[in-house]
Order: C-alpha cells, then structure tokens, then sequence
C-alpha cells in the first residue's frame, strides 16, 4: 500500500466505525425505550 | 495507485455511504410515506415509540430486501448506463458483504418488528421481503412483460403493514390501501418508461414497452388505470372513510383518467416531445401522495370528532 492508500484505508474504516458506532447507540437507546413502554402499558 | 476496481474493493474497507446505496434511500422515502400512512389511518392508538419502531421496521426490511435486489442483480446492473455505476457493479464492494448486509438488515427488522410490534405485522414484513427478493427479483422479472404489476405488489405492502402494526388485524381498509398501489404502479411505471430511453433490452429484462411494444403499454396504462379509480373510491363506497377522502379520491381518479386518455390514444411522432407522457408521469406521484395525504386527514378527523 501506498501512504495515499494507507492513508484512504484508515479514513474508510474509521468513517465505517463511526456509523457503526452511532447505529448501535441509537438501538441502544430505542430498545430501552421500546421496554419501558411495553411494560408500563398492555402493550403500549 | 494503479489498482484496478476490483482490487481496490478487495483491500480497501467499503465506504458505509455504499451500503446505504445499496437500500435505495429514493425508493424508501415512498415507503416510509405510505408506511407512516397506515399507521395513523388505522383506528385505534399506537404508543409513539411503537410506531416510531413500526416505520423503522418497515423501512429496513424494505432496505434489506433492495440490497437484496442489488445483489442478485449486479450482472443486470452492469449492463445498464443507469446503474453500472452503483456499488456493486462499481466495483466498489464484495459480492458477499451486500448479499450478507442484505440478509441481516432484513432478518433485524422481522424480529424487531416481532418483538417490539407484533408477529402478525413481523410475518406480513416477512412475507413483503420474500415476496420482493425472491419471487419478484430472482423469479419472476426476468420471465414476465407483467414484471412491474408483480413489482409493484413489493410497493404495496408498506401501509398495509402499518395500518397492522397499529390494529394487530387485518380488514378490507389495509387491503384496499395494498390495492391502490398496486393499481397504481403499472400507469405509474409505463408512463416513464415510455419517455425514458432505457436498455432493458440489452440485459434481457422483458420491460412490456420492448416486449409487447408501445401500442400494447399504452392500452395497459388506460387498463390500470380504468381499474385504479374505482379501488381508489372504494374505502369511501365501503363507509371506511369519510366525504373527505371521497371527494379527493373521487377528483384525483377523474384527472388521473382524463391524462390517460391522450396517453392511450396518440402514438410517438417522429420529434416527439412526449408531453403527454411526462404529464402523467408526474400527475401520478402528486396522485399518490395526495390521495393518502386526505386520507390521513380524513381518518384524523374523524377520530377526532371534528366531522360525524
């Protein structure tokens, strides 16, 4: 690999990481709320 | 710095902005339209959150099942100016990594919705996957003319699995919500592929304009659009909606009709403008959204109790 190459591989995966990231915070966040609702109510 | 395509998609990490591609984020804000529809036409309430996941679900499965689609269809897509440029044609993604993105998302949003909503919504969601992927994809495109009425069955599904999500039943309003786009694809389509230039040809997709040539769609468009008004009235006539919902629905279908008559009757010129064409194509989306826009607010309405 050339350092333009390296340099493009390691922006690829951090961008990827990111978004990974961020995605499994949001499901996080959305199952927790999703519980919360479904047991204070029959079902919501 | 030489690399060819493919082994730079062999090295490199994918960019995520091609995964998101590969869900065809312009055919999902129609989905999530018709699907946010459903949920606040069907009677009965829905906690926010649970119609939130509702969409959610929907508009994942709906990915899954376009990445799927792109999967399948790469070779297609090579040989197409229109999309031999998306990712996987592109070059710039594994064969693998999309079919397995594909499979994923679809398999999250089922128990998403399964767990979080209901299996009756889950199932339906499932079967709107299997039915867009496989039958429709991987069966049914390439052999048929009637490839787009099948295509179109994929679009319909969204508000009826909305509309189910919230009543956990399934009644004649969420079908005749499935019909009407199912309807309304075909004219919808035709109308384009009439005007657009395309080289389905080439690829071996039977598009019908190619098939059956242009005579053939323009009676086919009148056809289902003829078929279209009368499905589009019918929540109204059944008593499932309101004047208000009727009185648009009863409009829209005439004017929808009365564009499609031209379409039906004229044949292409020699420096033809396609006016007619473009008119109805264009009409038909506004269609659409307006009819499920009244009636979203005729159904609000009513429950309400602003009108009787």
């Amino acid at each position: 690999m050339t350092p333009e190459e390296e340099r493009e591989f390691l922006r690829r995966r951090k961008a990827r990481n990111w978004v990974v990231a961020g995605t499994l915070v949001f499901f996080v966040v959305l199952f927790y709320a999703i519980t919360i609702v479904r047991i204070g109510g029959q079902g919501g | 710095m030489a690399s060819t395509p493919s082994q730079t998609a062999a090295m490199m990490p994918t960019e995520w902005r091609d995964f998101f591609a590969l869900t065809k984020p312009r055919v999902m804000t129609l989905v999530i339209f018709t699907a946010i529809c459903g949920v606040l036409a069907a009677p009965g309430s829905i906690h926010p959150v649970i119609g939130f996941t509702a969409i959610l679900a929907i508009a994942m499965g709906a990915g899954g099942s376009a990445v799927l689609n792109m999967w399948w269809e790469a070779d297609i897509d090579a040989g197409m100016k229109r999309t031999m440029s998306r990712p996987l044609p592109g070059g710039r993604m594994r064969r693998e990594d999309a079919r397995d993105f594909g499979i994923f998302l679809s398999a999250v949003s089922i128990v998403l919705m399964g767990l979080a909503v209901g299996w009756l919504a889950a199932a339906l969601l499932l079967g709107a996957i299997i039915y867009y992927a496989v039958i429709y994809t991987m069966w049914l495109k390439p052999r048929t003319p009637q490839n787009i009425v099948i295509g179109g069955g994929a679009g319909a599904f969204p508000p009826l699995i909305g509309w189910v999500a919230v009543t956990g039943d399934i009644t004649a309003m969420p079908l005749l919500l499935f019909a009407i786009i199912f309807f309304w694809t075909p004219p919808h389509f035709w109308a384009l592929a009439l005007f657009v230039q395309s080289d389905y040809a080439k690829v071996g997709i039977p598009m019908l304009p190619v098939v059956a040539g242009e005579k053939a769609t323009r009676n086919q468009i009148m056809g289902y659009t003829l078929l279209l008004a009368p499905i589009a009235i019918a929540p109204w006539a059944i008593g499932g909606t309101s004047w208000i919902y009727g009185s648009v629905a009863v409009v829209l279908s005439a004017l929808f009709v009365v564009l499609a008559v031209p379409v039906f009757t004229r044949m292409r010129a020699e420096t033809d403008a396609m006016t007619p064409e473009k008119t109805l194509f264009k009409f038909s989306i506004v269609y659409l959204f307006v009819l499920f826009a009244a009636l979203v607010a005729d159904r609000v309405a009513a429950y309400q109790g602003w009108i009787a």
